[in-house]
This record gives C-alpha cells, sequence and structure tokens, in this order.
C-alpha cells in the first residue's frame, strides 16, 4: 500500500517532517474538513486505501435513488451533523469571491460574478462548495476519489436547476491532467493534508490550470495552537471529527505551503485565516493564520 | 415611542426607578390589508399562468401589507437582489390597482406611527418620497402624563439632537407609497389576489403539511422548493417563502410554527378627530382602564387612540358622536383626575445633581392638550394582544412582521419592528446571494432571526411591562410612576436614550 512516490521525494522534501508510518495513497480526499467539523463520511476514510477509478455513473435506479436520497439528507442536513461544515461556507466563498473577482476582473455587486469561468474543485465531497459556485455563475467540474460522495453529490445538484449543471466525476486530479483538462480556477480544500505527496499534488494542481489563472488551496496550519484545537479540542474533546482524521505532522505551514506552490509555478498573492467565535458559532476571515488558513495564487510562466 | 430603558417586565420596580415614562401612539392594524372583500383583479400581466402548472419563483411573499410590500421593495433596492423573482400573494383588490388617494379625504383611522429609523429605511428603498406626495405629519414634541396628577414629561426632538421624533401616516398612504415604489422599480413581480391555502416543502423526507405527493418528475422538475396553493387554483413554486401575512399568520400556522402570548383584556378604539387649531405635539395620558393617545395627522385633523376594558369600548362606540367628543375630552384633561402641577423648582430640585446639561423640554410646562371639536371618521374597535413565535425561521419558511410578533400598541411600536424585519432580512438574503447560498436554507434563515429576536422580544418585553405597570391603580405604585414621570423629564442623559431607543436608533436600550 506505500506509495511509490515516497521512495522518489525530492531533497528538499526531507526538511518537512513527516509521520512516514501514515501513508495515505496519493489520492484526492474528499474531506473538505476545516478544524472544527465531522468527518463526512467515515467510509471515505477506508476507501482512501484504493485509488477509484473514474467512471461515469450508471444510470440511477428506483431503488438506488431511495437509498441515496437518504443519505443525501443527512450529508446535506444544515442542522446534522455537518452543521459546523455548513457554518463555514460562507466565510470560505467569500474568500474565494473577492479574491477571483478581483483577479477576473469581474463586478464585485453582480450576482452572477463567475459566469463564464471553468472552476474546478478538487475533493469535492457531496458539493457543498461546488454549489454555491454554480450558483455565482461558474461552470463547475467537481472531483473527488470517492464514489459514494459523487454519487450524494450529484444527486443533490440535480435537485436545482442552478446546479444540475455541474459536472461530478470519481477521479483524481493527475489523471485530469493526463486527460490534458485546464481550468481558469481550480480550488482544492481541505485536501492537500491528506495527501501523500503535497509538492506533487501542488503540480497537478498547477498543470488544471490555465496561464494566468487562479489556484485557491486551504488547510490546517502547523503549530502548537493547530496541534490544541485541531487535534486534542476537535477530535478528543469535542468530538466533532473522528480520531485520526488529521495528521498534525502532515500539516503545513503557510511558509511550506508558499514554497511548494512557487516551486509549481503558482504565486501565492493573498493569504487569510479563518476563526471561529464560540461564543456566536460563526466563523469569519482574519489576519490570524495560526490555525485554519487559505491561499490564493496566479499561475505565472 | 419611547420605552424606558428596559429591563424585563419582571423587574417593574427597577424599570420604574429608572424612569419609565411612555407616551403611547399608534400602530396599524394590518389585518385589513388581508381581508378585503374578494373580488378578485388580475395583477400585473406579465406572463399567464398555465394552470395545474405551476410558475417558479425566487421568493413568494404571502402578504402584500406594509411589510411584505416593504420587503419587495428593499430586495428591489439592492444590487444583488434585484434580479429576483418574486410573488406576491395577497387577496386584497386595491394591490391589483393602484387607487389615488385624494387630498380632500378624511384621513383614515388607522394610521402608523413611523419611527425616525423606518423613515430612513423608507428613503434607502426610495419609497419616502411618494409618501411625502400624501398627508403626513412630522412631530417634534411630546407629552405624557396620568390620571394621579403627579407627574408629566415632556420630550422635545431636540434633546436628543433630532429634527423630529417620528411620523404619523395613514396605513393607505404607506401602503400605496409602497406599492408605487415597487412597481417604480425593476423587479420582476407578479401578485397573486389570492389566498393561500395550503403549503408544502419538496422533496420531503419528513412531510411537512397536508398534500405531498410529490412525484419524482415534480421532485426533478421543481427540486428543492416550497409549493403554495391558492384558494383560485393557481399553484406557485418558490425557494423562499416568506410569511408577511399578519397576526393571524396562515404562513405561520401551515409551517407549524408554535406562537406564546396572551390577550389583554383591553380593547383600543380608534378614530379620527378635528380641532380648531393645529396640533404638532403627541399627547398621551394613562387612565386607570388603559392609555388615551392623540396623534397629530395633518391638517388640523389628529387620531385618537383609547385602551380600556371591553365593556366600556362597546358603549363608547355606541354612544353618540357629542358624547363621544365630550368623554374624550374630559378624558384628556380633568377626567379621572388632577392636572400635574408644572413647578420645577419643587420638583426639580432632588434630580439636581443628576442635571447635568439640562434639556430643553425640562423648563417646558404641563399643556392641556387641544380640545376636540369634531368627530371626523368611524369609530374602530379592535382587542389587543401580545404573541411571539417561538422560531422565525425553519426551512424555506421565515416570518416577519405581525406574524412573528403583534405587540400592544401603547408605544407606536408594532409596523416598526416589521420594517425592522424587512430590512434585515433583505439584507441577509443579499449576502446569501453574495456567496452563492441556496436562499431557503435555513442556516442563512437563522442569522436573520438571531439578528431581530432578541431585539424584537426586548422591546415586546417592555411594552408588556408598562401595560402591566400602568393596568394597577395602588398608591405606593401611583407614586413610584409619578416619580419616574420626573425623573424621565429632568434626567437629560435618560431622557437623551428613551428617545434614541424609540427611534429605533439602538436595537436593545441601554446597552449600545
Amino acid at each position: 500500500m506505500a506509495s511509490s512516490k515516497l521512495l522518489s521525494q525530492p531533497r528538499w522534501f526531507r526538511f518537512l517532517p513527516r509521520n512516514l508510518s501514515n501513508v495515505r495513497l496519493f489520492s484526492d480526499l474528499p474531506s473538505q474538513l476545516p478544524v472544527s467539523e465531522p468527518q463526512n463520511s467515515i467510509e471515505s476514510k477506508s476507501n482512501n486505501r484504493f485509488s477509484k477509478p473514474s467512471s461515469t455513473p450508471s444510470s440511477l435506479k428506483e431503488p438506488e435513488l431511495a437509498k441515496f436520497s437518504a443519505i443525501a439528507d443527512t450529508w446535506w442536513d444544515s442542522e446534522g451533523p455537518f452543521k459546523p461544515l455548513h457554518i463555514m461556507n460562507p466565510t470560505r466563498l467569500a474568500f474565494i469571491r473577492s479574491t477571483l473577482c478581483r483577479h477576473f476582473g469581474k463586478d464585485p455587486l453582480c450576482a452572477r460574478p463567475f459566469e463564464g469561468l471553468r472552476i474546478i474543485d478538487v475533493g469535492c465531497g457531496g458539493g457543498i462548495l461546488s454549489e454555491p459556485l454554480a450558483r455565482m455563475g461558474a461552470a463547475v467540474t467537481g472531483i473527488d476519489a470517492v464514489e459514494k460522495n459523487i454519487k450524494i453529490a450529484r444527486l443533490h445538484a440535480n435537485l436545482d436547476p442552478t446546479t444540475s449543471t455541474i459536472e461530478y466525476c470519481c477521479t483524481t486530479a493527475e489523471k485530469l491532467v493526463d486527460e490534458q483538462r485546464k481550468f481558469d480556477a481550480v480550488v482544492a480544500l481541505e485536501v492537500i493534508e491528506h495527501v501523500a505527496d503535497p509538492a506533487e499534488f501542488c503540480k497537478s494542481l498547477a498543470a488544471l490550470t490555465v496561464h494566468e489563472g487562479a489556484t485557491v488551496v486551504s488547510t490546517i496550519n502547523r503549530s502548537m495552537r493547530s496541534y490544541a484545537t485541531a487535534i486534542v479540542a476537535a477530535e478528543y474533546l469535542l468530538q466533532w471529527l473522528p480520531k485520526g482524521t488529521h495528521e498534525w505532522s502532515s500539516f503545513l505551514t503557510p511558509e511550506e505551503l508558499t514554497m511548494i506552490l512557487k516551486r509549481a509555478s503558482i504565486d501565492v498573492k493573498e493569504m487569510a485565516g479563518f476563526v471561529y467565535n464560540p461564543l456566536t458559532g460563526r466563523w469569519s476571515l482574519s489576519d490570524d493564520i495560526s490555525v485554519n488558513f487559505i491561499a490564493f495564487g496566479t499561475k505565472e510562466n | 415611542m419611547c420605552i424606558n430603558d428596559g429591563i424585563g417586565y419582571k423587574n417593574r420596580i427597577v424599570a420604574r426607578n429608572f424612569g419609565s415614562n411612555v407616551y403611547r401612539l399608534r400602530i396599524p392594524w394590518r389585518p385589513f390589508s388581508n381581508d378585503a372583500a374578494s373580488n378578485l383583479s388580475s395583477s400585473n400581466a406579465g406572463n399567464p399562468t398555465k394552470e395545474g402548472e405551476g410558475q417558479q419563483y425566487d421568493i413568494a411573499i404571502v402578504g402584500g401589507g406594509m411589510v411584505g410590500l416593504a420587503l419587495a421593495c428593499s430586495l428591489a433596492s439592492r444590487p444583488l437582489t434585484k434580479h429576483l423573482n418574486v410573488a406576491i400573494i395577497d387577496s386584497n383588490p386595491a394591490l391589483g390597482r393602484n387607487h389615488f388617494i385624494k387630498k380632500e379625504d378624511l384621513p383614515d383611522p388607522r394610521v402608523s406611527t413611523v419611527t425616525p429609523a423606518t423613515i430612513s429605511f423608507f428613503k434607502d428603498i426610495g419609497a419616502w418620497q411618494y409618501v411625502e406626495r400624501h398627508r403626513h405629519a412630522y412631530f417634534d414634541k411630546m407629552q405624557v402624563w396620568d390620571y394621579t396628577g403627579l407627574g408629566y414629561t415632556k420630550y422635545n426632538a431636540r434633546d436628543a439632537n433630532k429634527e423630529v421624533l417620528g411620523c404619523v401616516v395613514e396605513n393607505k398612504v404607506l401602503l400605496s407609497s409602497l406599492l408605487s415604489c415597487v412597481q417604480d422599480t425593476d423587479l420582476q413581480k407578479k401578485i397573486y389576489p389570492s389566498r393561500l391555502t395550503s403549503m408544502s416543502i419538496l422533496p420531503n423526507s419528513s412531510s411537512l403539511e397536508e398534500d405531498s405527493t410529490a412525484s419524482e418528475t415534480v421532485l426533478f422538475t421543481h427540486g428543492r422548493l416550497a409549493k403554495l396553493e391558492l384558494e383560485d387554483g393557481h399553484s406557485v413554486y418558490a425557494k423562499l417563502v416568506v410569511g408577511a401575512d399578519g397576526g393571524k399568520s396562515r404562513v405561520r400556522e401551515l409551517a407549524g410554527f408554535r406562537t406564546t402570548g396572551w390577550n389583554y383584556s383591553q380593547n383600543a378604539i380608534i378614530c379620527t378627530v378635528e380641532h380648531a387649531v393645529e396640533n404638532h405635539c403627541a399627547w398621551q395620558r394613562f387612565l386607570p382602564a388603559g392609555p388615551i393617545a392623540l396623534l397629530p395627522i395633518g391638517d388640523k385633523f389628529s387620531n385618537i387612540v383609547w385602551t380600556m376594558n371591553p365593556k366600556e369600548s362597546s358603549e363608547f362606540k355606541s354612544v353618540t358622536e357629542d358624547d363621544f367628543l365630550k368623554a374624550v375630552n374630559h378624558a384628556l384633561d380633568y377626567g379621572y383626575g388632577p392636572h400635574p402641577t408644572s413647578s420645577l423648582l419643587g420638583n426639580g430640585d432632588i434630580f439636581s445633581w443628576f442635571k447635568g446639561d439640562i434639556t430643553m423640554s425640562a423648563h417646558d410646562c404641563f399643556e392641556v392638550p387641544p380640545k376636540v371639536a369634531k368627530l371626523a371618521s368611524e369609530r374602530m374597535v379592535f382587542p389587543l394582544s401580545l404573541r411571539h413565535a417561538s422560531d422565525y425561521a425553519s426551512k424555506r419558511v421565515v416570518l416577519i412582521g405581525d406574524a412573528a410578533h403583534t405587540v400592544h400598541p401603547l408605544a407606536g411600536q408594532g409596523v416598526n419592528l416589521g420594517f425592522g424585519d424587512a430590512s434585515t432580512l433583505s439584507n441577509i438574503i443579499s449576502e446569501g446571494i453574495a456567496v452563492g447560498t441556496d436562499i431557503g436554507e435555513v442556516s442563512l434563515l437563522k442569522k436573520y432571526e438571531a439578528d431581530r429576536k432578541p431585539a424584537n422580544v426586548m422591546m415586546m418585553a417592555v411594552l408588556d411591562g408598562f401595560q402591566k405597570a400602568y393596568s394597577v391603580d395602588f398608591g405606593p405604585l401611583n407614586i413610584l410612576r409619578a416619580a419616574a414621570f420626573h425623573g424621565a423629564h429632568y434626567i437629560s442623559p435618560l431622557k437623551k436614550s428613551i428617545i434614541s431607543y424609540a427611534s429605533g436608533e439602538h436595537r436593545l436600550p441601554l446597552f449600545s
């Protein structure tokens, strides 16, 4: 199960402390998990051992519809176990909206500013990020390595004519690079901390981006504070995430992320942090990048 | 308008010590906009609806009263929401055609007092210019006292560095102004002159109401929408249903929101009266059975709101005009008790160390309100109650205005709370669209609730506290109330903050 990638790491990679015993196969884990948020589906952890072949879904049959409808409701139940993710979503989208509007010169007061942009959501899970992007006018492609999530996402997206145009594929970023797909904006939120080889992952993200396109990556910082918050508090004390969801050693600091993005020819232009206010129960954007942070970069060269 | 710097109604004693002065002003009676006769006139032409295949909208506003139309105007005025497709469902035929309000019409007794906060909201959405074309009366002075004659308070807008304390406008003027405003915008809207009979949320794993035979085609055609069925057979699909249909809200009933509240054992008589002279001041006198208020409407007319117990109210409704006018003048003047003395020296000394820079109006003496000369309209009687919905929002449904909260009219706050709801909701919807949220999502609607509920509940508690505090005739309590009058009259910072809270500037009293 060990990734062959591990044997051929670039030299600088050794400076990053990695827990080599916990190997995750290089795949796009559809987690989308910020600090305080429960795992979206436990199965995804076990499924990630095998990289799923990309498959087009068979036509939906009645019993499947019923079964997945039930699951889809829970996934998308904003008062259910995925409530923290739903609460965090608008904050991430606010950052994406402001940076992308500025970069592509779109009118921020327009209701559908992403009209004409092709955006890919890497590790889309149930489509919580893909759907708002589609409502904002973008032509969205959502990819995830877990077949089940893609089914759920497609089912839910088909319920609204605005989001039924989203293209969902059960595949990985590398495969799309092989297919030579290009997108104006590549968004990979809360994925890179679950990837075995972040540098290669970033190279794939860059390869998917057109020249002068945008890349947005969000992850968790590797700091004392994030250990206390993301591991101890979220997984053990509050039990918002199942234990073992995150490996602290696989978190990246903002400097490291900037560096590996730079090496993939992506210039990080803006960075922001997410902070959670337990009193109001809301997330907000801030300059504090010590726990969750998000980075926006553009592809040069 | 003004209220004390309220604590909850449980802490009445504390509240009174801080100076609980009240002057009561009108609120509108919203049910009128919905209960009109059902001559169904067709509304703006637009696209004809196909029977059986409902039209789809982004937002369906059930209830085209003042608050419902204010929401529509507000959505039309924001860049992120003006492209939305809105359906307004109300059986009031007046919504179909904009009937002219003639200048020579006598003032309708149903009036509202709009606070400065509401006036600036109207200016933002572009509706105030229409109001100014019709009869409306700004007032900048107010006097509140009670039958014991132990104290009084005079307020002047200049105490809080304002121009006006509020403006009294007839409900029909507000309604037609909002209608003209929304018709002048580019907002895509369709008015359905019918009543709501049933509502269901699709798709439903846990069915909400009656009749949800969501077949697979419906599911995938209309997606996650609310389906509204109207009395005339039309079906309307919407992403979000806004219940703006008044105190007896059908939306609230169908969506299963629980309410708490009680009926006050009081009715209110309202009518329009005429004076020999102009009146620019709002007057309110607390009588043993309830307050009587005299509000200027303009052109020597004033509006009377007299709260009393139900038996008396039916008596007063049926007596002759002359007898009624005599009773009103009596109630405003020497009826039930003496005038308060206005000797500054005697009463002001106690508070001299509080005074600071004393307000202008603290020097004003007690005045007797202008005599009422003529009755200019019929007398109407309404029961009063307090009601509050336990939640304002659930999946795809949200309540605004009287549908969410009904209050005692004693401070003229009712419709102003509703306009505050409309303003906040349209803001929240705009923010939701900015980040691509589905506007019917509960999490978004709960943000609206979290913003409005504390403010509304606080105001209701304060008003309810006053209603209870003033309904008891008990020696020591009367003295305390008098002390409260004096306190509010002489202690400038207190008066300023009372005026600010009642003007709608702060959502919560004292804590801003």
